[in-house]
């Protein structure tokens, strides 16, 4: 059952901390995000997040920037830190 | 060295950004052998080394974050594994990130090959508050694990001789694999009933049932291949029914790292805030980022050219010159085109190749450490909201900045961009940066023209052309790539001190592959063109290349420009600066004392000047940037699609400003 109410990564701020709860976009992207660390249910904390241009964010000791479109289709519930 | 018995192959995998080139570096030394992945344009970097009584065959895979068949990388380093067959995996791991690397090894022990896993940069681990316990790791993944620090050489022949332990006995290799998430299971095992003997040669039932339920796309054309109509429509309706088993079986793999990991990692509970965050603040920021960006791609520039003019100066001067002058008087005797074609067209032609080398080993130096050290990462993410506005990666903007000095070092520095469209269309738009001969031309023939407005036209020429640039991006990245675009996904890496030899390295590598592929191509052109120059005899005037110019004469009138005019654009291919020269011979033969500058002024109407400036700026690049295109796509016809576009784009420009200047009066020819 996935959580209904998870938000987009692109709308979190820097400083964040959150769960992956789904991930949309297709195989292709999931298989790039999954071996760089980003998978259903890792936990990532925003390191960057203008509100334009990619977004950076540190999963598994890992620091990977997202194009906006890309940050949009992973879909995240904030937990504290 | 004779050697008992076959060599041993060993292939060495790993993610980018873990050292696994310092480490087949270390391994092979001299002995490396760069070729390509056979139909690719990657490449292939091998080694041989005598070892305990043995040969080593060392096989460099590329970098991948995994092994699914979305990247031309990836699918190579997995069909390395299948197809020929290495007698034993060598994966190089980042210990500062390690479950991420352990992904990779996840998938490795799918396939058939032992593993010894290098655990690299485990000093970089402590540093950002890890502790690791190899032992301990080994001891749960039952395989080798031997710990590393490559850029001092350490662990690397403990590393060998795991290695070849795992090769000469096989049968030891029983390491805890990963197994497929629980809500998938029973559908592995389905596929793999359905599969049963139709899967063929070097796959295993096994391997090929995960692909599927991953959807992993060659695989499934394959297995659509292997099988009957119906069992191929079984195995599809059961995938059907697991969409989402990729995802989950991602999720399985880490929670298997998880516990592989959990008794081997300790993390102390500390706020730890890493140089590379400190560093961060400042070099990703939207603003101090792109402005450190411009100061250090200003510097990379100056650096460059100031060392590399004088030192092509100086090779120029010191070295072909004498030479050329040598053949010259030493092979006078007739016939004398034999002396000419060795000093201008062979000789002409290795001048230029020679001229390049000092350029291009100071910019690979620049852009090695900026690589290594991880700034160059940065540089693509901070640069990428701009420069995706043109369809380009981030990536791209050093190597095209670095076009205004030369367009060969552009066109060469793409290499660095992973993503194969992305690479393609900044070797398309390179050549579309006014490059530092070019501009001298604009230089030198704006006051021959235009005397005092020189400036402003010269300004509005730079523009149209980098307009012109900034459009084409949009033009083919929209249509030629449409829907081939990958997505904007990056690594930062951890700051690194970069390596020396490791730069040394990439800077010869770099340099040699353009001696060795476009420097052939150049001193051919060069040759046919002086050919087309020097005969039938008599002078320029009555060449092939002026006949030839002289039957284009009609399409010229479109655009302003007399045949002489044509002929310096086309004498332009071998050095733009021969464009000055060209005019020289054809417009001041016979009047005796004028100046070039003067005659031009005299003779020329502004409204052709501007064409002939416009077509200059846009025309087909130089024969070293067109040797450099074809080196670095491997394909004659994308290398001939950027010509003729930059070739239609120059007649099509120039015949716009020549025609709007008419209309608009300034094309008035002087009485």
């Amino acid at each position: 059952v996935r959580t209904p109410d998870a938000g987009s990564l692109a709308l979190l701020p820097a400083g964040a901390h959150a769960v992956v709860q789904r991930l949309r976009g297709g195989r292709g992207l999931a298989g790039r995000l999954a071996g760089m660390g980003l998978t259903v249910g890792s936990r990532l904390e925003v390191l960057q997040n203008q509100g334009y241009g990619p977004v950076l964010v540190r999963v598994r000791d890992t620091r990977i920037g997202l194009g906006r479109g890309e940050a949009a289709k992973v879909l995240v519930e904030e937990v504290h830190p | 060295v004779s050697a008992a018995g076959k060599p041993i192959l060993i292939g060495i995998a790993g993610q980018p950004n873990v050292g696994k080139s310092t480490v087949f570096n270390l391994v092979t030394g001299l002995s490396q052998h760069i070729g390509n992945w056979p139909g690719k344009t990657i490449e292939r970097r091998e080694g041989s080394v005598p070892f305990d009584g043995t040969t080593l065959r060392i096989v460099d895979l590329p970098g991948t974050y995994s092994l699914t068949a979305d990247s031309a990388e990836e699918r190579i380093a997995r069909d390395f594994i299948l197809r020929e067959r290495p007698d034993v995996i060598v994966m190089i791991a980042n210990a500062a990130a390690l479950e991420r690397n352990l992904y990779l090894l996840a998938e490795l022990l799918m396939l058939p090959a032992p593993v010894v896993l290098g655990l690299n940069m485990l000093d970089v681990a402590e540093s950002q508050g890890l502790e690791i316990q190899p032992p301990v790791l080994a001891a749960a993944l039952g395989l080798p694990v031997v710990p590393l620090v490559a850029t001092r050489g350490e662990g690397v022949l403990p590393l060998l001789r795991e290695a070849l332990r795992l090769a000469r006995e096989p049968a030891r290799f029983s390491p805890s694999r990963p197994e497929i998430a629980a809500p998938h299971r029973a559908a592995l095992a389905q596929v793999r009933g359905l599969l049963a003997s139709h899967v063929p040669g070097p796959y295993e039932p096994g391997w090929v049932a995960t692909k599927l339920l991953e959807g992993d796309r060659e695989v499934m054309e394959l297995a659509h291949g292997w099988l009957a109509e119906g069992e191929w429509r079984a195995i599809q309706a059961l995938l059907g029914t697991h969409e989402d088993a990729g995802l989950d079986i991602a999720s399985g793999w880490y929670e298997w790292i998880g516990r592989m990991t959990c008794a081997a990692v300790k993390r102390p509970y500390i706020e730890h805030v890493s140089l590379t965050d400190r560093l961060d603040r400042w070099v990703v920021h939207p603003f101090w980022g792109v402005l450190l960006l411009f100061a250090v791609s200003a510097l990379v520039f100056a650096i460059t050219f100031s060392v590399g003019a004088p030192a092509q100066k100086w090779l120029d001067g010191a070295g072909v010159e004498p030479l050329r002058a040598w053949v010259g008087t030493a092979l006078s005797r007739p016939p004398p085109w034999v002396a000419r074609l060795l000093a201008d067209g062979v000789l002409g032609g290795a001048g230029i190749v020679v001229t390049f080398v000092p350029i291009l080993m100071v910019f690979f130096t620049a852009l090695g450490i900026l690589e290594a050290s991880g700034l160059f990462a940065r540089a693509g993410y901070v640069m990428h909201r701009f420069m995706r506005l043109v369809g380009l990666h981030g990536k791209s903007f050093l190597p095209l900045f670095l076009g205004f000095g030369c367009n060969v070092p552009a066109v060469m520095g793409a290499r660095i961009i992973e993503e194969p469209n992305g690479r393609l269309l900044t070797i398309l738009l390179a050549p579309l940066v006014p490059c530092s001969a070019r501009l001298a031309v604009l230089a030198f023939l704006t006051p021959a023209f235009f005397g005092s407005a020189a400036l402003p036209v010269a300004v509005g020429l730079v523009t149209i052309n980098l307009a012109v640039l900034a459009a084409t991006g949009v033009v083919l990245s929209r249509a030629v790539f449409r829907g081939r675009r990958m997505p904007f996904i990056m690594e930062l890496p951890l700051y690194h001190v970069p390596n020396a030899r490791a730069i040394a390295r990439f800077v010869w590598d770099n340099t040699f592959a353009f001696l060795r592929n476009a420097g052939t191509v150049i001193v051919v052109v060069s040759v046919l063109v002086w050919a087309t120059a020097y005969f039938p005899g008599a002078n320029l005037d009555q060449s092939y290349l002026a006949r030839f110019g002289r039957a284009l004469a009609p399409l010229g009138t479109a655009l302003g420009l007399d045949w002489r005019m044509l002929v310096a654009l086309l004498a332009g291919f071998i050095a733009k600066e021969n464009a000055i020269a060209t005019l020289g011979i054809l417009y001041t033969s016979g009047a005796s004392g004028a100046g070039l500058a003067e005659t031009l002024s005299a003779q020329v109407a502004p409204a052709t000047a501007l064409a002939f400036l416009t077509a200059t700026m846009l025309f087909i690049p130089c024969a070293a940037t067109v040797a450099t295109m074809r080196q670095e796509t491997r394909s004659w016809r994308w290398t001939l699609f950027g010509v003729t576009l930059m070739l239609v784009i120059a007649i099509g420009a120039a015949a716009l400003v020549y025609q709007v200047s008419r209309l608009i009066g300034v094309g008035l020819p002087h009485a």
